[in-house]
């Protein structure tokens, strides 16, 4: 079971990794989804194998750690609020380029293509 | 002690939601914003005499004991970091309320500005590993909403790689989390001083490393720094002060905890450190110097500062980490005031494009005035607050034989001066140029100049005062080498 999942979670990640390293924002968003999906299984896994219920009896030896299921919902709940942020960012964006991808940083292209630094002297 | 360890992170909390209650009275918001922050600053300047005095406290959320509860500790770099913290978010907030723009156009600013400020206390003050990531989260939820305020296109472009890339570095801490967790069955950090210390070499450097990538990122440390320069200037002036002085060094102090605590100094990977400060300000300064705007030049100076502050870490000694120290401190206070400078200069010359810029020192001595003394501080120049910081470190990694990375940071320091006096020239120097007349002196320009003025006068104080600062920085040092009395306080024997 626990080889199953470590499986699902490294090809969640791969997949989230791939996506994020695109151009178009709508991919970046999936792709941050899937990533976080993947290190959230990988944050449940972190507690070891499964078990009973936490606080469901009267025997603790049996149950599974609550620790991290306690961890992955708040960075379930965490995840969800920054990816609807991301989302409403996506469509401010292509409410105001009309496109759906991020662009370079304008200064530093414009840096970087330069043909020399115009010092205050060769200017007229 | 309770009450002084958690205010700072209730109180601001308490007056964001006042505040957006308060939404349609901006003069009811701006008191509860200001009034907030005065007690938070008053609450973490007792906080800093306590804890200096009586040493580290903790506190138990809830009442659950150390390893499984949340536990928030204030030790002396805590409060350190709190109070500086506390006052730059005061000053800037005035210089806000002064300036036309980003606090009077949005009824969200002050709610979320206080959220930030929760979420940087919460980050300082916390003693989990766990906590940690949620005060990250808080602190970057807040600065998301704060950066693109405003909506304009070129703020959604830069804003959006800077929501992406701390994403992705949230989505690698929390990695690293499920990691440690899974090692340990832990994340406490008092805990975990034992615990990783058991875990065979390759697994704690696996960490080690894990941990310094993810502070790395938003520390702007060499590789990790491309979004910094990109994100930090289109934002509005305050918004962009702040982020300057305080959220990168809240990286710098998550990158400090974790290896002081976690990692003992017999266990670093070697010179990583040092050789990862050295790359961070060269590249930052050769950054700098290629720069045409002036706000752009000033996020290029935050990552080459920010080698200055991993290089006293590097040395992993005592003169090392004092020095550190007491270079953060001077470095939040002097680049907050820059980016106000900057703000001022954008405000009276209608660009902070450096080609368009003359003659602001015969227009505008005070702000002349205003520029020079944190810039040359900046650089190092001798007897301001940077001199005193950058002797500390030179005379650290003296004193620890670490020769090349000395010449490295005397080096950039020169750099940084000529970068400096690049804006000096063009933009103070010169014939006075024909820029559009700045706004008619109101009320607002005195508060927005006088807490510039406020925050120069606290930097030349520093310089002032930098003896009994040292022996301050000293003491932090010294329980950063040996956190015995942290994790006893933390888990209580």
């Amino acid at each position: 079971m626990t080889v199953l999942l470590v499986i699902v979670a490294g090809a969640l990640c791969a997949c989230g990794t791939y996506l994020v390293l695109g151009r178009q924002l709508s991919r970046v968003v999936i792709g941050i989804g899937l990533l976080g999906h993947g290190v959230n299984i990988v944050l449940v896994l972190s507690g070891g194998d499964g078990g009973d219920p936490a606080f469901a009896g009267d025997d603790p030896s049996g149950f599974a750690d609550p620790l991290p299921q306690a961890f992955v919902l708040t960075a379930i709940v965490i995840t969800f609020g920054v990816i609807a942020f991301l989302l409403t960012l996506a469509y401010r964006s292509w409410l105001v380029t009309a496109d759906d991808e991020v662009e370079d940083d304008v200064e530093d292209r414009r840096i970087a293509t330069r043909p020399h630094t115009p010092h205050r002297e060769n200017q007229p | 002690m309770t009450a002084l360890i958690s205010l700072p992170i209730l109180l601001p909390l308490f007056g964001a939601a006042l505040a957006i209650g308060l939404g349609r009275w901006r003069i009811a918001q701006r008191l509860v914003s200001i009034s907030t922050l005065t007690t938070v600053t008053a609450t973490s300047v007792a906080l800093l005499i306590r804890v200096d005095h009586d040493g580290a406290a903790a506190v138990h959320a809830g009442g659950w004991r150390a390893p499984i509860g949340i536990t928030l500790v204030a030790d002396r770099l805590a409060a350190i970091m709190l109070l500086v913290a506390c006052l730059m978010l005061l000053a800037v907030l005035v210089f806000a309320v002064g300036q036309p723009g980003a606090e009077r156009q949005h009824v969200g600013f002050h709610p979320v500005y206080l959220i930030l400020t929760a979420g940087i206390a919460m980050a300082f003050l916390t003693g989990d590993l766990f906590n940690l990531f949620v005060a990250f989260e808080v602190t970057l939820m807040a600065s998301y909403v704060l950066i693109t305020l405003g909506g304009r296109p070129d703020q959604i472009r830069s804003g959006m790689t800077y929501v992406v890339i701390s994403l992705i570095a949230s989505t690698i801490f929390l990695l690293s989390l499920a990691f440690v967790y899974a090692a340990t069955g832990s994340v406490n950090l008092a805990d975990l001083h034992t615990k990783i210390a058991a875990l065979p070499d390759g697994v704690r450097s696996g960490l080690a490393v894990l941990l310094i990538v993810v502070f790395g990122i938003k520390a702007a440390l060499f590789p990790l720094f491309f979004w910094l320069p990109d994100s930090y200037p289109t934002a509005p002036t305050p918004v962009t002060a702040v982020f300057a002085g305080l959220l990168t060094k809240v990286g710098v102090y998550a990158i400090i905890r974790t290896q002081t605590v976690l990692f003992p100094p017999d266990t670093q990977p070697g010179h990583l450190l040092l050789i990862v400060a050295g790359l961070t300000m060269v590249v930052g300064v050769f950054g700098a110097i290629t720069q045409n705007d002036i706000k752009r030049i000033l996020s290029f100076h935050i990552i080459s500062q920010i080698g200055y502050m991993i290089m006293g870490l590097g040395l992993f000694s005592l003169a090392g980490l004092a020095g550190a120290v007491l270079y953060i401190i001077h470095h939040i206070v002097v680049k907050t005031t820059l980016f106000l400078v900057a703000g001022l200069v954008e405000q009276r010359a209608g660009t902070g494009q450096l080609a368009s810029l003359s003659g602001l020192a015969r227009a505008e001595p005070v702000l002349a005035v205003l520029f020079l003394v944190p810039a040359l501080s900046l650089a190092g120049i001798p007897p301001f607050s940077g001199f005193v910081a950058k002797l500390a470190l030179v005379d650290a990694g003296i004193g620890g034989g670490e020769y090349l990375i000395v010449a490295v940071s005397l080096a950039v320091s020169l750099l940084t001066l000529f970068s400096m006096t690049k804006i000096w020239s063009n933009a103070f120097w010169g014939p006075p140029a024909s820029h559009p007349a700045g706004p008619p002196r109101r009320a607002g320009l005195a508060l927005m100049t006088g807490s510039t003025a406020a925050l120069v006068a606290l930097s030349i104080a520093i310089a002032l005062w930098a003896g009994p600062l040292y022996a301050l920085s000293e003491r932090t040092a010294a329980d950063l080498i040996n956190p015995t009395s942290y994790i006893e306080t933390v888990l209580g024997r």
